[in-house]
């Protein structure tokens, strides 16, 4: 099952492999938030390290928007190391000489697990706008029948930044007895309408390119120019200020201005090259299906944790002090639930000036905080002998 | 502060503390004082931090912390959510007082709070016969470059409980290294008093 290769080098988790899993066969169907049905489901995950014998050391990774299964170590043949390849390996903050660390790709999204731009068993082709309509539940909901498959009872910990903090929440919402603690990152309990109004100019930007043409576009390609838009605007929500002005400040591409629309500053050479990237990736439809997934995302006042409901899942809450998509209001919010409901947690707003993008990039202090908090979910009170003053 | 008098307080803390109870700990920093509680009387101990690097810190304990200043890190618990809320060397830091310690009581069985005494001799004489801002033991630092905003003395202290109807159940003085008996207010650089509504 493990794809692990520790050969590669010492801190990554060398070769990896993704792995799918398919389920929810004809007669069998999903059944969404929605009130829709889907199926049959395929998920793409990858994982790293070894279960233990009790099956008590898997932690799951959540991915954010644009995210896949890939979270660390790298393909055969291929150099790009996974998403969270900084934090996940030998060593890391989830270790993986210690965990069994898994990642699987969201229904919805396009990189191998079932979603709009996927074969409709229906039509035998893709399917477009007749993908359903999902929510973070029905993320969460399709991952448990992959932890099912792999024979987890309970999770050592489910854990991921923004939307895949989301997906964190949701897993104790919806599953509590089945974690045994979550790591949301960035992220936050509901959208706000700031996010969402994002997300709406967004898929604006998708819909409104002619070459959409209302979802069809599998024959034609995609639409370009709307998507590329639409990830320019995600990227300038991603940085902040102060990481724009020191990585770009008002230099110019060429050293003078051209007097004509072409990106003159780098920050403009940037983001166009941003958006070209990712049309080579990432589908459009998935794009719209997913930012309303989160955008319908809602754990506020009891939904969380059911009232009357005592819950023993321990909470690490991280966000980052520049970050203005999700700001750290948005994580006090998780932690002011948490404190009413009496549940163990620890919070901490870290000093970055990386925006939103932070919790890709600030591996240090997170690798710090996870990895004891990780330590004293596994090992519990043993911990704390260990330290020794 | 000197360790030696922070050594002493978090004893006489730790001695308070029943087995097995639930702890809050208002501006708890690195965790010094609720580490030993959880590791040896298995408290369930909450901290409450503002500096993110002794959060860290805490984190490597073992310990719960939030990332809050303390007035706003009471509001949200229910009543009678903890057996203590400590505020060790934190009351003097914190601006709005009578209302923290009014909700340290709302939320808590008993709160424990130690602090500087101002009116310790030393204070005294450096004022009288040098006419500058005291500088002690347990007032170390300069007056621009204090975190403490408010300076009052074991009287006073004693008074504001009068005042608000707070019943003071313990109270234990610390002077240079060993406790103080006699006029404390006069003799004791810190105090410790056990609070109940």
């Amino acid at each position: 099952m493990t794809t692990t290769n520790y050969t590669a080098t010492n801190s990554s988790v060398g070769i990896v492999e993704t792995q799918y899993y398919t389920y929810a066969e004809r007669g069998k169907e999903h059944k969404l938030e929605s009130g829709d049905t889907l199926g049959p489901i395929t998920l793409a995950y990858e994982t790293y390290g070894e279960l233990n014998a009790n099956k008590s050391n898997a932690i799951l990774a959540l991915h954010a928007l644009s995210g896949d299964a890939h979270a660390a170590g790298v393909h055969k043949g291929q150099d790009n190391a996974g998403w969270w390849d900084d934090m996940i390996g030998p060593g890391k903050a989830f270790d993986t000489n210690r965990y069994f660390v898994i990642c699987s790709n969201i229904i919805g999204g396009c990189k191998g697990s079932t979603g709009p731009s996927s074969i409709n068993p229906a039509t035998g082709k893709p399917y477009a706008l007749d993908f359903p309509f999902i929510t973070v539940a029905d993320m969460v909901h399709a991952q448990r029948h992959l932890i099912d498959h792999l024979g987890i009872e309970r999770l050592l910990c489910v854990s991921g930044g923004s939307m895949g903090g989301m997906q964190a929440l949701q897993w104790v919402a919806s599953y509590p007895e089945r974690v045994r603690s979550a790591i949301p990152i960035a992220t936050a309990l509901k959208h706000s309408p700031q996010q969402i109004a994002f997300n709406e100019v967004v898929r604006q930007s998708i819909m409104a390119d002619p070459a959409w043409r209302e979802g069809n576009y599998y024959e034609y390609g995609q639409p370009e120019k709307g998507l590329s838009v639409a990830r320019m605007i995600g990227h300038i929500t991603f940085m902040s200020d102060q990481s724009m002005e020191e990585k770009f400040s008002r230099r110019l591409k060429s050293g003078k201005f051209s007097f004509g629309f072409d990106p003159d500053f780098e920050v403009e050479g940037y983001l166009h090259y941003r958006g070209a990237n990712f049309v080579k990736r990432f589908d459009a439809n998935s794009y719209l299906y997913i930012t309303k997934a989160f955008d319908y995302f809602d754990l506020s006042g009891k939904k969380l944790i059911p009232h009357g409901k005592i819950i023993d899942t321990r909470f690490l809450v991280i966000s980052f002090k520049s970050d203005w998509l999700y700001p750290s209001y948005q994580s006090q919010e998780i932690v002011r639930l948490l404190k009413r409901r009496h549940v163990d947690a620890t919070y901490c707003e870290l000093n970055s000036t990386y925006g939103h993008d932070a919790f890709l990039v600030e591996v240090e202090e997170q690798t710090t905080l996870i990895t004891h908090f990780l330590d004293k979910t596994f090992n519990g009170y043993l911990v704390v002998d260990r330290y020794g003053i | 502060m000197a360790s030696e008098e922070i050594r002493i307080d978090h004893s006489i803390i730790y001695s308070i503390v029943e087995p097995g109870s639930r702890v809050l700990d208002l501006g708890c920093g690195e965790g010094d004082l609720l580490y030993p509680l959880v590791r040896d009387k298995q408290v369930r101990a909450q901290g409450i931090e503002l500096d993110d690097k002794a959060i860290q810190e805490c984190v490597k304990k073992g310990l719960s912390v939030f990332h809050d200043d303390i007035e706003n890190s009471l509001r949200e618990y229910p009543d009678h959510s903890f057996d203590y809320v400590i505020l060790n060397q934190s009351m003097q830091e914190v601006k709005k007082v009578d209302y923290v310690i009014r909700e340290a009581l709302r939320i808590g069985g008993k709160v424990i709070v130690g602090f500087p005494n101002f009116a310790y001799i030393k204070s005294r004489l450096m004022l009288f016969f040098h006419g500058k801002a005291p500088i002690t033991k347990s007032l170390p630092y300069l007056w621009f470059d204090t975190p403490n905003v408010r300076f009052l003395s074991i009287t006073d202290f004693r008074d504001f409980c009068a005042e608000k109807k707070i019943r003071i159940m313990e109270a234990h003085y610390l002077g240079e290294g060993e406790m103080v008996s006699f006029w404390p207010n006069l003799l004791a650089l810190n105090a410790i008093f056990v609070l109940v509504k």
